[in-house]
């Protein structure tokens, strides 16, 4: 299903893109099983229609909205982004949404909002990974709220074109380029305003492997492997070396938001 | 059941070609590109999966030959074992060649930092003696008890490699395959011990 979207030049990177196939078949997306290729086969039984987010917490008045108004909330672009695994892999993938920002003016948060925690569907019914207790359900995410309003974290519905598929984290998803993709939670139906900053799925499960931030950061290995490279998926390989990974991967605009802090410690 | 001289023959071949089976996987693989987005990760994991097949079958047949009572089981973990080492040493290659580009200072240095890698990398250094000796004639140059004892490293490398596996998945949070190798492994040895210990107690005087 076509989504329109005009490109915005202002974030779309050179690099050649990743084959829409690869994007859409090499999914970590528990939910649907643990093996990379188990989401193209086993999300078809995800509903995205009717679909409704609510925004809590720390706002003015919380409210839900449903996704067809969530759509129209801002203007859609296209945007090419890096997109870059903890495990060590990474794709080109053209995106399509609006800035987060465009949301959070809309939710009003109060004075008292620091955080944003966002919140995966939990459903056995449409998600049969939810049965396994891999992780802590449902799936949750966070930001702060400085990194939450930064221009680059995109509240994305589409890719290549087109609306997202299911494994991909149909209908909306968030997109966060410069950190590693699983900060990048899929399928949400809350996004809550906090004061406190909130718990996330992975770093419960390995708080000494997944931090708070997990921006990329080639001088920071994960515990047990190097962070310095990458797999760019669909080009290195057989006869070249992996590529280096950038700071921030690629994007020092995000730089400033973490002046003065210790990366190593706040991995 | 006993199988004659050429029946044995003939078994052996099939089970040559059988445990060629998983390298066809991988060349047919690659060749149609059938190997997802990901080939290189996928091949890496796919012949460490089969080396650990592979270690399990060769340590599984002492326990099935006396449990079962064939004794002809026996004239097949020589094959299964130089399997395990072929698929090893594949993937060992793998890794140096996709993940290191065969610089052999960057992989050195991978190894020193990362535990799961090193133990990897151990159990195959390990494994390359018993490869090395695994002919009829180094068995007669060795002597057979020095053979044996040599061919015990096979205890060290079995708990190695499941460690190495463990801690390869700890990551993803997904240990379900993990422990069933271990405890596959813990049972095979166990095994051995318990038939040590009986023929031991069956020594004492009464």
């Amino acid at each position: 299903q076509k989504l329109v979207a005009s490109p915005n030049p202002a974030y779309a990177i050179l690099d050649k893109k990743t084959s829409q196939k690869d994007a859409t078949t090499y999914n970590n997306f528990y939910e649907f099983g643990t093996d990379k290729s188990e989401p193209a086969i086993m999300a078809g039984s995800l509903k995205t229609r009717p679909w409704t987010v609510s925004i809590e917490g720390e706002v003015k008045k919380p409210f839900v909205l449903d996704i067809d108004s969530l759509l129209k909330l801002a203007t859609l672009e296209e945007r090419i982004y890096r997109f870059r695994c903890v495990e060590g892999w990474s794709m080109v993938v053209p995106w399509i949404g609006y800035s987060l920002s465009h949301l959070i003016k809309k939710a009003e948060p109060t004075g008292n909002a620091k955080y944003i925690e966002f919140v995966t569907l939990d459903d056995k019914k449409q998600m049969p990974g939810v049965r396994s207790p891999v992780l802590d359900w449902p799936y949750t995410e966070g930001l702060r709220l400085d990194e939450a309003a930064h221009p680059l974290a995109l509240l994305t519905f589409g890719m290549y074109g087109e609306v997202l598929p299911n494994q991909n984290g149909a209908p909306v998803r968030m997109v966060l380029p410069w950190k590693y993709g699983f900060k990048s939670v899929k399928s949400i139906v809350k996004i809550r305003f906090t004061k406190e900053q909130p718990a996330t799925a992975w770093n419960k499960t390995a708080p000494r492997e997944y931090g708070f931030y997990s921006n990329v950061n080639p001088e920071v290995d994960h515990p047990r492997w190097s962070q310095a490279s990458e797999r760019r998926i669909g080009e290195d390989g057989l006869f070249a070396r992996k590529r280096k990974t950038l700071m921030f991967n690629g994007y020092p605009e995000v730089a400033s938001l973490y002046a003065g802090m210790d990366l190593k410690k706040f991995y | 059941m006993n199988l004659t001289a050429p029946q044995l023959s003939r078994l052996k071949v099939v089970v040559f070609l059988a445990a060629l089976i998983p390298l066809g996987h991988m060349l047919s693989g690659i060749l149609m590109e059938r190997l997802g987005a990901n080939p290189l990760e996928y091949l890496t994991r796919y012949s460490g999966d089969w080396a650990l097949y592979f270690l399990m079958m060769t340590l599984a047949v002492t326990p099935l030959r006396k449990l079962l009572q064939q004794p002809w089981l026996l004239r097949f973990r020589r094959m299964l074992g130089l399997y395990t080492f072929f698929y090893a040493a594949l993937h060992f290659l793998m890794f140096f060649w996709f993940d290191h580009f065969f610089d052999l200072q960057e992989m050195w240095a991978d190894v020193l930092k990362r535990p799961f890698i090193a133990v990897g990398l151990m159990a195959f250094c390990a494994l390359l003696p018993l490869a090395v000796t695994s002919h009829n004639g180094m068995i007669r140059r060795m002597g057979g008890k020095a053979w044996q004892r040599l061919h015990q490293l096979i205890y060290v490398i079995a708990p190695l490699a499941v460690l190495h596996y463990y801690w390869m998945k700890a990551g993803k949070h997904d240990l379900t395959r993990p422990y069933l190798f271990a405890s596959l492994v813990a049972a095979l040895l166990l095994y051995r011990v318990v038939v040590k210990w009986r023929e031991r107690a069956e020594r004492r005087p009464v």
